[in-house]
């Protein structure tokens, strides 16, 4: 392992216990966003492109997408 | 329970998994070493069989190709339950205040909307020379239009995306990708078998049927994507 794989790796797993932490649903969204785009650099590194790209297009745009839009409908209903 | 037995029970299962996950570790592979004997020998062969650079995209698209379809078709039922479970339940009252406050955000949003869809087209159209393909290229297109919401106002992105249009995309992307295969059949050859000229490795014009297959998948995702946003936002802007 070079370091900066185990850098990249470290990213992660400190992105991980970021969104676990995160106690506010709408603030544990965009943190999930960051971490998504540590997942992707430690992707690029470890020579994934293809992959990298997929969790880049989940981790950005889907997935924070539906959990805001969500997020914003539950908040209407209190 | 008494929160002393409790803790208890907590400390010995969290040693023998500690134990458990000590003893796999040892027995994994040194890091970075990969086994897998059918990567190596696609690694050789998808280039002179398909005459694509890119080769996880030749897996994607031929050596696994029915897999792929498996998973438009994942992908259509998914948004046909989107569709179905939220359908008309609203009061049919659009939210008046959809303004987008900040100057900046609406500049800078507004003005990434183009770019990012060709970013997105880029992928999709390159997806057998170069990392990417039709889904990660259709979800950022997707993307892209979605930022006319984000940053502009919800009535752009519906008069960007006309629903009918859309679910009419949706089903030509899965369709098409089925009617490859099927074509392949009366052909007289196996399901998604390639029968076209292989072209320049290299070149756009290159890989037979993966690039059908790649725009297609590209169509389905973009149209999934865009419909279960509009689904999503619907829910949001009609309260």
């Amino acid at each position: 392992m070079i370091p900066l794989q185990a850098v990249a790796i470290g990213l992660v797993a400190l992105g991980g216990l970021a969104v676990v932490a995160a106690r506010d649903p709408l603030r544990q969204a965009l943190v999930l966003g960051v971490y998504g785009l540590t997942l992707v650099v430690l992707f690029v590194v470890l020579q994934a492109p293809d992959v990298a790209l997929s969790e880049l297009v989940v981790s950005t745009v889907a997935f924070p997408f539906i959990l805001l839009t969500a997020l914003a409908k539950m908040r209407d209903r209190e | 329970m008494s929160r002393r037995a409790r803790l208890g029970v907590v400390g010995v299962s969290s040693c023998v998994l500690a134990g458990l996950f000590v003893w796999a570790l040892t027995g994994l592979p040194r890091f970075g070493e990969f086994q897998g004997q059918y990567g190596r020998i696609l690694n050789g062969v998808a280039g002179s069989e398909r005459h694509v650079t890119n080769v996880v995209a030749a897996i994607v698209f031929d050596y696994r190709g029915f897999d792929t379809l498996g998973e438009e078709f994942i992908l259509f039922a998914a948004v046909m339950a989107v569709a179905l479970l939220l359908r008309e339940a609203r009061s049919g009252e659009e939210r008046r205040v959809d303004e987008v406050r900040s100057d900046v955000v609406r500049a800078v949003g507004l003005f990434a909307v183009g770019p990012t869809v060709v970013l997105g087209l880029y992928v999709v159209a390159h997806g057998y020379l170069t990392p990417g393909g039709g889904f990660q290229g259709g979800v950022a297109t997707a993307g892209g239009l979605v930022l006319l919401y984000a940053a502009g106002r919800y009535r752009a992105y519906r008069a960007a995306s006309p629903k009918a249009l859309v679910g009419v995309a949706e089903g030509t992307g899965v369709g098409a990708y089925a009617a490859v295969g099927i074509a392949s059949l009366i052909a007289g050859a196996a399901f998604l078998a390639n029968d076209l000229a292989l072209g320049v490795k290299g070149t756009l014009a290159s890989g037979g049927t993966i690039p059908i297959l790649n725009a297609s998948s590209a169509l389905a995702v973009t149209a999934a994507c865009v419909l279960i946003f509009h689904e999503f936002l619907e829910e949001l802007m009609t309260p």
